[in-house]
């Protein structure tokens, strides 16, 4: 008896010892080797596009270090995340929403200031906008990609009818009128029903020319200009006059019935956001064209909205911050935009560097950006942070304006009531 | 209290009655647990308030701000509005078609019964989501049949894109929400059809009182505390309601907040929408309100109605 036990001792010492000898082996490999990089995100969408593409190319330019996709339900994205950070087991790399929920996210300390990454040199202030503390100090997101609105439209109707695209407001009525007036198609493809496509497609589509984009955005945010002013009621009274060339029962046309509709042909213009490409181009078998939203009168500087819609930021406790480091430098690269940019055309990459697109639908919406100034939409910094929430007012205000239940002027001064109900300049 | 029984000398004491407590345990404990402590919860939830990252309590101040502010004043009570037509719709058509259906199925010279029992009843087993969805694709604007089979009679005038007009929506939804759930009251009042007597039924046929006028001097009168039940039933139904709205309207209840109930409200301001965050003291608010309107409902109903309906026993 006693002998087996002295050397069942024996054997579970040297175990023991064996176990931390090699555990000590192990850590000492991935300090020597490889830091491992794990990046939230909501993007599920995306999988196969981070890992085939993008997170190779980085791993041959970096050995050293080991990058992990592992993103989660884009409707679960911001309550995981925020669990994760509490609970301290949250990635090195953080996908960013825009704006205040990010924001808050800095607030907390959880997302690192990169306001010393060389990288963000990269971006324009518009660009950095939706990741940077109010104070316009620390940005604490690499900003991805932006989302460009414009007009896509049905080439070939458009060759049948002998219309050529329209630049100014005169001439996107004289279309409409015409198609209208032919019949074979509905002029133009947008329903009430969900609301946002109004104000989206709709609102902060056309409004930046009226509104001079981010002269009139960060004047809103600094009290100069309010939402009564002509320049903030004209996107209104042009949305007031679309409700007479939308399909019959607009009323109660969805998101999906307005794309269905545009990609059976039976629609000749959509109102669009340039996210829609992979889908039309899928789905529709007609020639697609896109224009900028139409000027007020000819000659008119045009301004388009460039709406920031994801970034990446690094967790403040991370452990391997100089390996997190140097994937957000090469986020900021030419490199990565254009691998980002052609994978997912729509999407578009926001950093300074030239992209080449192969999608010519995609090539068309971001050559605007060398024509027209880019502002981002107009409710999403701060004004949205109180209630009555202005970006959701916005919804309901322009399809009231849309179907005629509200005018225009009475739709303004509700919601500049409603903004300095709890926002004070 | 002791009893001695004489004779015996034995002393019985009163038996604890261990099985009573121990058989309603489980229910007890799944009761309070999944629906007495969020009850408190939410309540108490409701006094507190975020102030610099902090819950302070703040007494009563949640409701003074819900229904002393301007704008939300004004959503509540267009919300309790909306959601009272919701309800009078229901009582009005839901309720009568019930009985109807129920008399009409009671009638033992119908052919098919148990089938158009069962037919009329589906509706009611289907998920909101099915039915939402299904109601809107029906009553499209560009895929639904509506439309078509109005042309089909001529009558294509009348078609509207009901469920976009803000004069339509709300009474629309209301129907759909009629037809899913009109089973409900149906078999109810059926169950309690058919159980009245026949010796009764047939004294009234010896004393020449038939047909139509049955119906309303025996067996109505003999249903109504059925009828009274799925008032109540209704009542906390409806004023419950949001999955509907929620389906078909999305969470900004629209056209125009003319379909926000109750329901859609709370949600949106609980867990928040698109870019406006969630107010959980607030939200928690708006679900204590919800939970005492439906309280003093059914205190009315069971003070003022149940104890003045007469029961008879057979």
């Amino acid at each position: 008896m006693n002998t087996t036990n002295k050397v069942n001792k024996t054997a579970s010492l040297l175990a023991t010892s064996m176990i931390g000898l090699s555990a000590l082996g192990l850590s000492a490999g991935v300090y020597a080797q490889d830091a491992e990089l794990t990046i939230e995100s909501w993007r599920n969408d995306d999988l196969s596009i981070w890992q085939d593409k993008i997170i190779p190319a980085f791993e041959a330019k970096h050995p050293g270090i080991k990058v992990t996709f592992a993103p989660s339900a884009p409707a679960e994205y911001n309550a995981v995340l925020n669990s994760k950070l509490e609970a301290g087991s949250a990635g090195d790399l953080i996908t960013c929403r825009p704006f205040d929920a990010s924001l808050a996210l800095y607030d907390q300390g959880y997302l690192a200031s990169l306001a010393d990454l060389p990288g963000m040199g990269n971006f324009s202030d518009v660009a950095k906008s939706a990741w940077i503390t109010d104070d316009g100090k620390n940005p604490f997101c690499v900003p991805m990609a932006s989302v460009i609105h414009g007009f896509i439209y049905n080439k070939d109707a458009f060759a049948e009818l002998g219309l050529s695209v329209p630049e100014t407001e005169a001439d996107f009525f004289a279309a409409l009128d015409k198609i209208k007036e032919q019949g074979d198609y509905i002029p133009m493809s947008m329903g009430t029903s969900d609301q946002w496509e109004a104000a989206t497609m709709g609102y902060q589509n056309i409004g930046p020319n009226y509104w001079k984009g981010e002269e009139g955005r960060l004047g809103l945010i600094d009290g100069s200009q309010s939402l009564t002013d002509a320049q903030w009621v004209a996107p209104y009274e042009q949305l007031a006059k679309w409700g007479a060339y939308l399909g019959d029962g607009y009323e109660a046309q969805t998101y999906p019935d307005s794309q269905n509709l545009f990609t059976l042909g039976r629609a000749a213009i959509y109102p669009a956001g340039s996210w829609e490409i992979t889908g039309f181009n899928a789905n529709a078998d007609f020639e697609l064209g896109a224009f900028i939203p139409p000027v007020a009168a000819a000659g008119n500087e045009c301004y388009i909205s460039d709406h920031t819609d994801i970034g990446i930021g690094m967790n403040a406790k991370s452990e391997n911050a100089d390996a997190a480091k140097t994937f957000l430098n090469w986020v900021a690269s030419a490199e990565f935009a254009s691998l980002y940019a052609n994978a997912l055309p729509g999407f578009f990459p926001l950093s300074n560097d030239p992209v080449t697109l192969e999608d010519p639908l995609a090539q068309e919406f971001i050559s605007w950006r060398e024509k027209c100034n880019s502002t981002i939409r107009s409710t999403y910094q701060i004004l949205s942070r109180g209630t009555p929430n202005l970006e959701n007012e916005t919804w309901n205000a322009s399809a009231n304006v849309i179907k005629g239940t509200e005018s225009p002027a009475d739709a303004a001064k509700r919601l500049q009531d409603g903004l300095a109900s709890w926002y004070k300049p | 209290m002791l009893v001695t029984s004489p004779g015996s000398g034995q002393v019985n004491k009163p038996q604890r009655r261990w099985h009573i407590a121990v058989f309603l345990a489980p229910a007890v404990l799944v009761y309070t647990a999944i629906m007495i402590l969020p009850l408190f919860g939410t309540m108490q939830l409701s006094l507190y308030k975020i102030i610099e990252g902090q819950q302070v309590f703040v007494g009563l101040d949640n409701f003074r701000h819900l229904l002393g502010d301007e704008r939300l004043s004004s959503t509540f009570w267009n919300a309790l509005s909306n959601n009272s037509i919701f309800f009078l719709i229901h009582m009005l058509v839901q309720n009568p078609i019930g009985i109807l259906l129920a008399a009409i199925l009671s009638n033992s010279r119908l052919r098919f019964r148990a089938w158009y029992r069962t037919a009329i009843f589906i509706p009611t087993i289907l998920s909101f989501v099915i039915v939402g969805f299904v109601w809107k694709l029906i009553l499209s604007p560009l895929w639904g049949v509506a439309p078509d089979l109005l042309d089909l009679v001529g009558l294509k005038s009348l078609y509207k894109p009901w469920l976009g007009k803000e004069q339509y929506a709300l009474i629309t939804l209301s129907l759909i929400s009629v037809w899913q759930f009109v089973g409900i009251p149906m078999m109810l009042i059926y169950a309690a059809l058919i159980s009245i007597p026949e010796d009764i039924l047939e004294a009234a046929e010896c004393d020449g009182i038939t047909g139509m006028k049955q119906f309303w001097k025996i067996k109505l009168p003999l249903i109504l505390p059925t009828i009274g039940i799925i008032s109540i039933l209704t009542f906390v139904a409806n004023f419950n309601a949001f999955d509907l709205i929620y389906v078909t309207q999305g969470a900004l209840a629209g056209p125009d907040y003319s379909t926000d109930i109750l329901g859609t409200f709370l949600y949106r301001t609980f867990f928040g929408f698109q870019l406006q965050l969630g107010d959980k003291n607030l939200g928690a608010t708006i679900a204590s309100l919800m939970f005492l309107i439906i309280l003093a409902g059914v205190c009315i109903y069971l003070f003022a109605i149940q104890r003045r309906l007469r029961r008879y026993t057979f």
